[in-house]
């Protein structure tokens, strides 16, 4: 069987989208540059022409909002922003602009934009070429934001928001790009119906992640079954609208719960996963502390030393476990 | 020129007292310049409306009116088709209704009532009229130009000669999303018409304090766009300054910059003249206000003997019942459903997105 990593994923998700829809165009910086992508746009100016695969000036407002000006007149526009941090330059855009228009004109307005963040990170790029900000937007109403952990998802999800009404920010992460999987076929998915997913059974303990946090608990999940510790793995998929009902139903079997973000903790992703299932779990149905894995508190380092205790790892995500298991043996 | 003179308005643009004559209409089509005294009375006399209502309490959100600048919008307007996409700002009642916009639709959006423009969800700063071209009006200052440039964008992509047009004022002159719309048109050779209003006020602030010019054209210059610096209080010349721009941007040639030079006869938000401080605004007011766009378009008709004064007044109670009745209708409109609180924040409610 063939196999398709997660950049091919995203690549083959811009060919069918531009190929299947007339109305799709690409916009934004480094788009005809070998590396600034990676391999998840490779050629795509030249099998689509540089019309469609539109490489831009070093504006990030202008880009940005023109792709929403764009959308509104019928097209379906991918804005890429190839590192997630000079896209903050783009926040009203995406935040005040694409994501209120459809509210504030009475539904008459379709900003169907799709905007794509690359989480670009680790090798002492330091704090302003790491950040992953994913649950700022996923704050905001009217906003989807959809985080692929997968390569079918990759794919699959990255052609569910240029289908999509509404403007979506998709991110992914360039830590995920040789993730690797059995080929699928491709399959139009309605982005509105997409709920997280259970990747992984298991009695004694739920984790959640979304993105490259996923494989983390996938990862860890495998690690701790060889323990004899059976994790159920939820990936989240789309976290803005948030569904959690998969996760309640789960953490209602196990107990316990272990939320993992590549982000950092105050007002972060994971914090959100525990107050939903608290709020709708009761008391009782809890075996142990629930546990946030995340970043600390502090910005991206550069030195290698400080780099290597700031990103989550699979262990990192075990020792969440353990604590949550009630086994102080750390 | 010196370096000093490149930076402030030619042609004594920014003196009150310089275009108080009736404006030139020479060439003009009588039925068209009638047209457009009719459209800026309705613009007017809506606004005022909005502004007693405000002082009665019968408005509760911004209402920022641009009673004295009505000329612009309905020059620009008069070159475009419904197949072209504009974009306001804060002050766009304007914008709206001189596409044709209706005063109906105006009030009830006002009023936060289901009938409005945007069905009661915007209000006065955010207007929304695709029938006509209007694509939508923001108070973020700057924000809509970038949209505005990608509507250009995609008029472009369509090669069906239809524009795009972007007002904006003079404060947003100095939000960095202006320098790099301007320089996308102008890289990607958009047709783009930016109309820069300067009435030489952001909110509270005169342009003496916030930039070392009073000139906006110099900015498209400075990035080789065509531009027109013109009083923007000369409805026949706001016309042909669009139909030329327009007419540039359907045939391929690009962006234009027009700069109307204007003033705001109220203050930055609702009906008060007095609300400006840092500047003595209250000698200016009353000599611009001699600088009247609908007075000098009256003006010039009676001087040809084209339009008496007795018509001028008769078409002035005919446009005041027409505003009168407007409001009496949206005051009784329905609101909207509290359904729509949610229902409206993505495509399809509760799901499916097509």
């Amino acid at each position: 069987m063939t196999t398709m990593t997660y950049a091919q994923g995203i690549l083959a998700a811009f060919r069918y989208t531009m190929r299947t829809r007339p109305n799709v165009f690409v916009f934004g910086q480094g788009l005809w540059s070998p590396w600034y992508v990676g391999s998840s746009m490779q050629d795509l100016d030249i099998e689509f022409g540089r019309e469609r695969v539109i490489d831009s000036p070093v504006s990030e407002v202008a880009v940005t909002g023109a792709a929403v000006g764009a959308s509104l007149c019928g097209y379906r526009p991918i804005v890429v922003h190839p590192r997630m941090d000079f896209m903050i330059l783009a926040v009203d855009q995406i935040v005040s602009q694409a994501a209120k228009w459809a509210h504030m004109f009475g539904g008459q307005a379709r900003p169907a934009v799709t905007i794509r963040g690359i989480i670009n990170r680790g090798g002492e790029q330091g704090a302003q070429h790491s950040q992953a900000l994913h649950a700022w937007f996923a704050h905001i109403p009217g906003l989807r934001v959809v985080m692929p952990a997968t390569a079918a998802d990759a794919r699959d999800l990255l052609i569910a928001s240029v289908l999509c009404d509404d403007p979506v920010l998709y991110i992914d992460d360039r830590w995920l790009y040789e993730v690797e999987q059995d080929e699928t076929p491709i399959v139009e998915l309605d982005l509105a119906t997409q709920r997280p997913a259970v990747l992984r059974e298991g009695g004694d303990c739920t984790l959640v992640g979304a993105g490259y946090s996923t494989q983390l608990c996938l990862q860890a999940a495998a690690q701790l079954a060889a323990a004899g510790i059976d994790c159920e793995v939820i990936d989240l998929r789309v976290i803005n609208p948030l569904d959690d009902a998969a996760i309640v139903a789960s953490v209602q079997k196990t107990g316990r719960l272990v939320a993992v973000d590549g982000s950092w903790r105050l007002c972060g992703l994971a914090g959100e996963i525990i107050a939903g299932v608290a709020e709708q779990l009761d008391v009782g149905a809890w075996r142990g502390r629930p546990q946030r894995v995340t970043l600390p508190d502090a910005p991206a380092p550069t030195s290698r030393a400080l780099e290597e205790i700031y990103y989550p790892t699979a262990a990192t995500v075990i020792a969440a476990v353990r604590r949550t298991l009630g086994n102080r043996e750390e | 020129m010196t370096e000093h003179d490149a930076l402030m308005l030619p042609d004594h643009l920014d003196q009150p007292d310089a275009y108080r004559a009736p404006i030139a209409i020479d060439g003009a089509d009588l039925e068209v310049l009638i047209e457009q005294l009719r459209a800026m009375l309705v613009i007017r006399k809506a606004e005022e409306k909005i502004g007693d209502m405000v002082t009665a309490g019968k408005i509760r959100c911004p209402a920022h009116l641009g009673i004295g600048q009505e000329a612009i919008a309905v020059g620009v307007s008069s070159p475009l088709r419904a197949s072209d996409r504009v974009f306001g700002a804060h002050r766009s009642h304007s914008h709206f209704l001189a596409l044709g916009g209706s005063v109906d639709g105006l009030f009830a959006e006002v009023l936060g009532r289901v009938t409005g423009s945007s069905k009661g969800m915007g209000g006065s700063m955010h207007l929304f009229d695709q029938t006509v071209g209007f694509l939508g009006s923001v108070p973020i200052v700057g924000a809509s130009v970038p949209v505005a440039t990608g509507a250009g964008l995609a008029a472009k992509m369509d090669g069906r000669g239809d524009v795009a047009v972007s007002y904006f004022g003079d404060g947003a002159m100095e939000e960095g999303a202006l320098h790099e719309s301007l320089n996308l048109a102008m890289a990607l050779q958009l047709p783009v018409i930016f109309v820069c209003e300067n009435n030489f006020f952001a909110s509270h602030l005169h342009i003496s304090l916030r930039q070392p010019g009073n000139s906006l054209a110099r900015f498209a210059r400075a990035h080789g766009m065509p531009a027109y610096a013109l009083d923007g209080n000369d409805v026949r010349a706001m016309t042909l300054a669009a139909e030329e721009a327009v007419q540039r941007a359907r045939a391929g040639g690009g962006p234009s910059f027009i700069e109307a030079v204007t003033y705001r006869w109220r203050g930055h938000v609702g009906p008060r003249e007095d609300m400006d401080v840092g500047v003595r605004r209250g000698d200016d007011l009353v000599i611009w206000k001699q600088r009247d766009p609908v007075g000098r378009l009256v003006g010039a008709l009676a001087a040809r003997g084209w339009f008496s004064h007795d018509a001028a007044a008769a078409l002035d109670r005919e446009v005041q019942d027409e505003i009168d009745a407007a409001w009496q209708r949206a005051e009784v409109a329905p609101f909207p459903e509290t359904a729509a609180l949610l229902d409206l924040v993505y495509a399809l409610p509760g799901g499916g997105t097509r």
